[in-house]
């Protein structure tokens, strides 16, 4: 079942392609990453996807809808989420108050109620609390939460979006460069809590440059190079894919590596 | 003597403080300077005003009444003025030069409507025995003044603090952009908060227009002045900061009034703006935040 997919997806900024016409299918229950070279167009993809860019043409499917012209909260509202490459936390909260911001959505009491603080509303932001809390919990920041956000480390801060954007346990998850920064034990911890929100129910789409990330959890892989798609398949499937090669290498070195490949096919027996 | 002007300046000075809230509020939140927002203090007195001596309301029925009309001309207003110029992201002179415009525009509009004649609210509105405690007598109305700000100050504060709806504000002010990700609307965010400040605003019109002899259409525009020197000493968009500037700057009011020369009362208050911008620029309370609410 499929749940996010592009079609013709298609984004020009002032002459240039960013998003050249691509089509792609997100399954439930997968991790799926977008990888390419450096402006290949994955950033732009992401912003396409969550609203912050409006699409030239082509149109974006989720869970069903067609949100290609919701604004930005209203996607967040069907259950979408995403972190950011450069981190966006609030840092003047408290990282439990970050937290929070991700259950926005689901404040159902008025402003006379929450200034009164009837009964209700004190039972709504309790619950509130207690899912921020079980949000701090799986990506490990529990210990945390009344420290002021922007006191805290460089990988917890990652944890911390991660946390916020997991709160109203979205549908789909998007991680915009995650592993961005991190030295390896930080990158197989996340490669760990990123398989802990697949297997809780979230779909995770994300963008990343760490090969070795990217090969060790994704069940499916879009390759972009110049706006358009090159590859999309399963990340074992790549090395044999020419295009790929030659969108990280160059056609020379794709065609050297080509060649020694023949080589050693001639070779052996 | 003085503990008497120490009292009417804490009344005066909750006054400013409920009307510099507002600005600041709004300021903080929604980031633009918006000279209109002294219109929704004139607004509010007149509603009052009209409630009371047109319709023969009660002040209990007349200050929320006042508040709350005061609260949705700012959402109009706000609507009106400033949507369009968010949409394009305009710099923050063209929403300063736009609002500058539209409010000289209302209190003409306003005067033409009631002619420019200082009025009060009927005196009867509310009893007129005073409470003499150790020499110091506090009226009615004056009680009305602290209680008033005390209600909307904690009511404010309750929603900024803890609440999801707080945090959701506090967020907008932070990064509206992350904020709106987060699921937050953000447009309807900004017209509660138009809201709330107006609110704010016309109650204290209100309140103003009771203790003095007061109401006229361009009395936001001298309030205005007031407002600017509470929320820069205080630290812009700094609720606390604009709740004790607020109360100082009354304080330092009356007795400048009372022992050196009442003329003196505002060059007074500038001197102390002009002061606190030279030791420290972002107000008094250093970093100035409605995040830190």
């Amino acid at each position: 079942m499929t749940l996010l997919s592009t079609a013709g997806l298609t984004r020009k900024f002032a002459g240039l392609v960013a998003v050249d016409g691509v089509d792609m299918a997100v399954e439930v229950g997968s991790v799926h990453a977008v990888i390419g070279p450096n402006g290949a167009g994955k950033t732009t993809l992401f912003n396409l996807i969550s609203g912050l860019v409006e699409p030239t043409s082509g149109s974006i499917d989720f869970n069903g809808n067609d949100i290609s012209r919701l604004p930005v909260h209203a996607r967040a509202g069907l259950g979408m989420a995403r972190s950011f490459q450069n981190i966006r936390i609030f840092s003047a909260m408290t990282v439990l108050e970050n937290v929070l911001t991700g259950l926005h959505s689901t404040i159902t009491a008025g402003v006379g109620a929450i200034v009164l603080r009837l009964p209700g509303f004190h039972r709504a932001e309790k619950t509130a609390v207690e899912r921020a809390r079980m949000a701090l919990e799986l990506v490990g920041l529990s210990s945390k939460s009344e420290l002021l956000a922007g006191a805290l480390p460089y990988g917890d801060q990652r944890r911390l979006e991660i946390a916020r954007a997991m709160a109203a346990h979205p549908r789909l998850l998007l991680l915009d460069e995650p592993a961005a920064g991190m030295n390896p034990a930080e990158t197989s911890s996340l490669a760990a809590l990123v398989r802990r929100i697949r297997d809780a129910g979230t779909t995770v789409l994300l963008v990343e440059h760490d090969m070795g990330f990217v090969m060790d959890i994704s069940d499916a892989v879009t390759v972009l190079n110049f706006g358009r798609r090159i590859f999309h398949g399963p990340p074992g499937a790549i090395r044999q894919e020419p295009a790929v090669i030659e969108a990280y290498l160059g056609k020379k070195m794709a065609a050297r590596l080509a060649a020694r490949k023949d080589g050693q096919k001639a070779i052996a027996p | 003597m003085l503990s008497q002007q120490l009292v009417n300046g804490v009344l005066l000075g909750a006054t400013y403080a409920l009307f510099a809230l507002g600005f600041t509020l709004m300021f903080g939140v929604l980031r633009v300077i918006n000279l209109t927002y002294g219109f929704y203090f004139s607004a509010g007195a007149f509603i009052a005003l009209f409630a009371t001596r047109q319709w023969g309301f009660s002040i209990w029925l007349a200050l929320p009444l006042a508040a709350i009309g005061s609260g949705l001309i700012a959402v109009l207003l706000d609507w009106l003025l400033l949507t369009r110029l968010r949409a394009k992201g305009a710099p923050e002179l063209a929403s300063l030069m736009v609002t500058l415009g539209a409010v000289l525009a209302l209190y003409s509009a306003m005067t033409l409507l009631f002619g420019p004649d200082i009025r009060r609210l009927p005196p009867d509105v509310i009893g007129a025995d005073a409470l003499v405690f150790a020499g110091i007598r506090v009226t009615q109305a004056q009680f009305l003044v602290v209680g008033t700000t005390a209600v909307l100050v904690l009511a404010l504060v309750a929603l900024m603090r803890g609440t999801r709806l707080g945090v959701g504000i506090r967020a907008m002010a932070e990064r509206p952009d992350a904020a709106e990700l987060m699921g937050i609307d953000t447009a309807r965010l900004a017209a509660l908060v138009s809201f709330l400040s107006g609110f704010l605003a016309g109650a204290g019109g209100v309140l103003i227009g009771l203790n003095f002899n007061a109401i006229q259409p361009y009395m936001g525009e001298q309030m205005m002045l007031r407002g600017f020197v509470v929320i820069i000493v205080g630290g812009l968009g700094d609720l606390r900061g604009a709740l004790i500037a607020g109360l100082l700057l009354g304080v330092i009011e009356v007795l400048t009034a009372g022992y050196l020369d009442s003329g003196l009362k505002e060059a007074v208050a500038f001197a102390i703006l002009v002061a606190v911008l030279w030791t420290r620029p972002s107000g008094l309370f250093g970093q100035a935040v409605l995040r830190r609410a």
